[in-house]
């Protein structure tokens, strides 16, 4: 079954810059992946690709076994840009009801309502869009790549401007968007949203993948700490399933074992180790 | 074609939002206001004017063709300015802004939209331009009893310079900013008026080298050319040396037209179309 999002060896130069330089990269059929990488790692430009925004150098881009870019290809995506902007004169139903012709959905009125609902953003459904703060433009975003249930979605920092309970909001919708088996590809900056709903991380440092996984692959084993009756003793190196053989040989060897804490390290500390301290 | 009305729908609301269109209006009722107002003296002492004796200068037809050659120049450029507005920041400029993106990831061609965004601003501005200008023919013909020779195609010519200035825009807009791109059609506009000044003195003065080079100019920029051939319609019946008078310009006369010049027009659009869209099915956004 072809992949809902599949990069191979996917290349991107802006004159002597090269923004992704070969990248492999799959996203699975309601599979989230979340798209790690400091400023001007690739990360926004291998969307751009994906959704046919930009040409690649090299390399190819499909989506759900379409050439990226094609106009069948686009018909399966949902999209919203780090900076985009709706025309200030609409109102949040006329955005959704325009997105709904341009892409030939046949929602209607009842698929309006779902998605306006879905973000939170049902009592203003009749608000015009200049009227709005920008967490809220940000969820209509969302809501609009949301429009003709599109079977992938592409978000690039879908909650750079939200606050808290609106990042809560959209973390749930990803939630409900997984249940129904839609795919997605997150390119976000906060750490803990990512660790918190990805089946996927991938790591992008200067156009390359450095490194993939779930976030509990990525997360690695640090050791294991015990307490026992001599005190406390870190066992560097060791992980979950060597706790067992542990705690038997301390116990064996006459030590009373009061508690066990497998150390790991965070994804953010992965992140930071996969690229090194880069910003930008 | 659903996603072609529908950008046209989306473009006809923007240029209604949009302040330009308020001001271009309010413009047109002062320019309107004073024009009835330059009619009304001008055809009031147009009657104490006594042409020396057997020189065959009409001088209801003279006053009546300039001055309406004079608000058909106001007419063009009101239109152009509307068109420029209403165009500039379609493609780069509405991509920095941001409004670009979420349109064009939709499974709408890039040069369905451009297509679409030319028809609505076409939409706009030939009405306009239309309006204005039977509104002008009116006020002379009811104040000074004076009526163009031809009515219909110098005001169609005047609606295609209008639809060619905004095709040359949205072209721009593929490559300059918004703030660019206007001053670069605006001079261009200006070049192509001046051109034409110059080719009605070339003509004047016999100088064939101005001539020619006001010909070409007003075939490369052929929006220069319809409003010349729309200027030589109005008067395309008046002879002897009233129409000689008028054809030193600087709004009567011309010297750039024809059929050949309505089909060039016509492939000019196409061409440049087609450049447009092969400009911006190239560009990263």
């Amino acid at each position: 079954m072809s992949k809902a999002l599949a990069v191979r060896g996917l290349a991107k130069r802006y004159g002597p810059v090269e923004a992704l330089a070969g990248v492999d990269l799959e996203v699975g059929e309601g599979e989230l992946v979340g798209l790690l990488g400091p400023n001007g790692a690739g990360k926004s430009t291998l969307v751009k690709i994906a959704c046919g925004l930009v040409r690649q150098s090299r390399g190819d881009a499909e989506i759900c076994g379409l050439r990226a870019g094609s106009h069948e290809a686009r018909r399966r995506i949902g999209y919203l840009a780090e900076l985009f902007r709706f025309p200030g004169w609409y109102s949040a139903d006329e955005v959704l009801e325009l997105h709904q012709k341009l892409n030939g959905s046949a929602g209607g009125a009842n698929e309006r309502h779902e998605l306006l609902e879905l973000v939170g953003l049902a009592d203003a459904r009749t608000r015009r869009v200049e009227e709005m703060s920008k967490g809220m433009q940000q969820r209509l975003g969302v809501a609009q790549a949301l429009v003709g249930s599109p079977p992938l979605l592409l978000l690039d920092e879908p909650t750079s401007a939200l606050d808290p309970v609106g990042r809560r909001t959209v973390r749930t919708l990803l939630e409900e968007l997984r249940r129904r088996g839609t795919s997605v590809l997150l390119n976000s900056h906060l750490l803990s949203e990512i660790e918190l709903v990805c089946d996927r991380v991938a790591i992008l440092l200067q156009g390359r993948l450095v490194a993939e996984g779930s976030p509990a692959e990525l997360a690695r084993a640090r050791g294991v700490e015990i307490e026992t009756d001599e005190g406390t003793r870190l066992f560097e190196g060791k992980g979950r399933e060597d706790v067992p053989e542990l705690v038997a040989e301390l116990v064996a060897a006459g030590r009373k074992v009061y508690g066990v804490r497998v150390l790991t390290s965070t994804l953010e500390e992965t992140y930071l180790e996969a690229v090194g301290g880069a910003t930008s | 074609m659903t996603s072609i009305l529908t950008i046209v729908g989306y473009g006809l609301r923007e240029a209604l939002r949009r302040k330009v269109f308020a001001v271009v209006l309010l413009l047109t009722l002062a320019f309107i206001a004073l024009y009835w107002l330059a009619n009304h003296y001008a055809f009031r002492d147009v009657n104490s004017i006594q042409p020396p004796r057997g020189s065959g200068i009409d001088a209801r037809t003279f006053a009546g063709a300039f001055i309406f050659g004079l608000a058909m120049f106001g007419t063009l450029f009101l239109g152009v300015v509307l068109a420029i507005f209403l165009t500039l920041g379609v493609v780069r400029g509405d991509a920095e802004r941001g409004l670009l993106q979420p349109l064009i990831v939709r499974p709408v061609g890039r040069s369905t939209l451009l297509v679409a965004r030319w028809l609505g601003a076409v939409a706009v501005c030939a009405p306009y331009v239309g309006a204005v200008y039977v509104g002008t023919m009116l006020i002379t013909g009811l104040t000074g009893h004076w009526w163009p020779d031809h009515v219909v195609i110098p005001g169609v010519e005047l609606a295609g310079g209008v639809a060619v200035v905004a095709a040359m825009s949205l072209l721009g807009s593929v490559f300059l900013t918004s703030t660019a791109n206007g001053i670069a059609i605006f001079m261009v506009f200006g070049a192509g008026l001046v051109s034409g000044l110059l080719g009605t003195i070339g003509h004047a003065l016999s100088s064939h080298a101005l001539s020619h080079a006001a010909k070409v100019a007003a075939w490369l920029i052929p929006f220069e050319a319809l409003y010349q051939d729309a200027l030589r319609e109005i008067t395309a019946n008046t002879t002897g040396l009233t129409g000689f008078l008028l054809n030193l310009g600087p709004f009567g006369g011309g010297y750039t037209g024809g059929a050949t010049l309505r089909l060039w027009a016509a492939a000019y659009l196409l061409i440049v179309g087609v450049v447009a869209a092969l400009a911006f099915s190239r560009r990263d956004l």
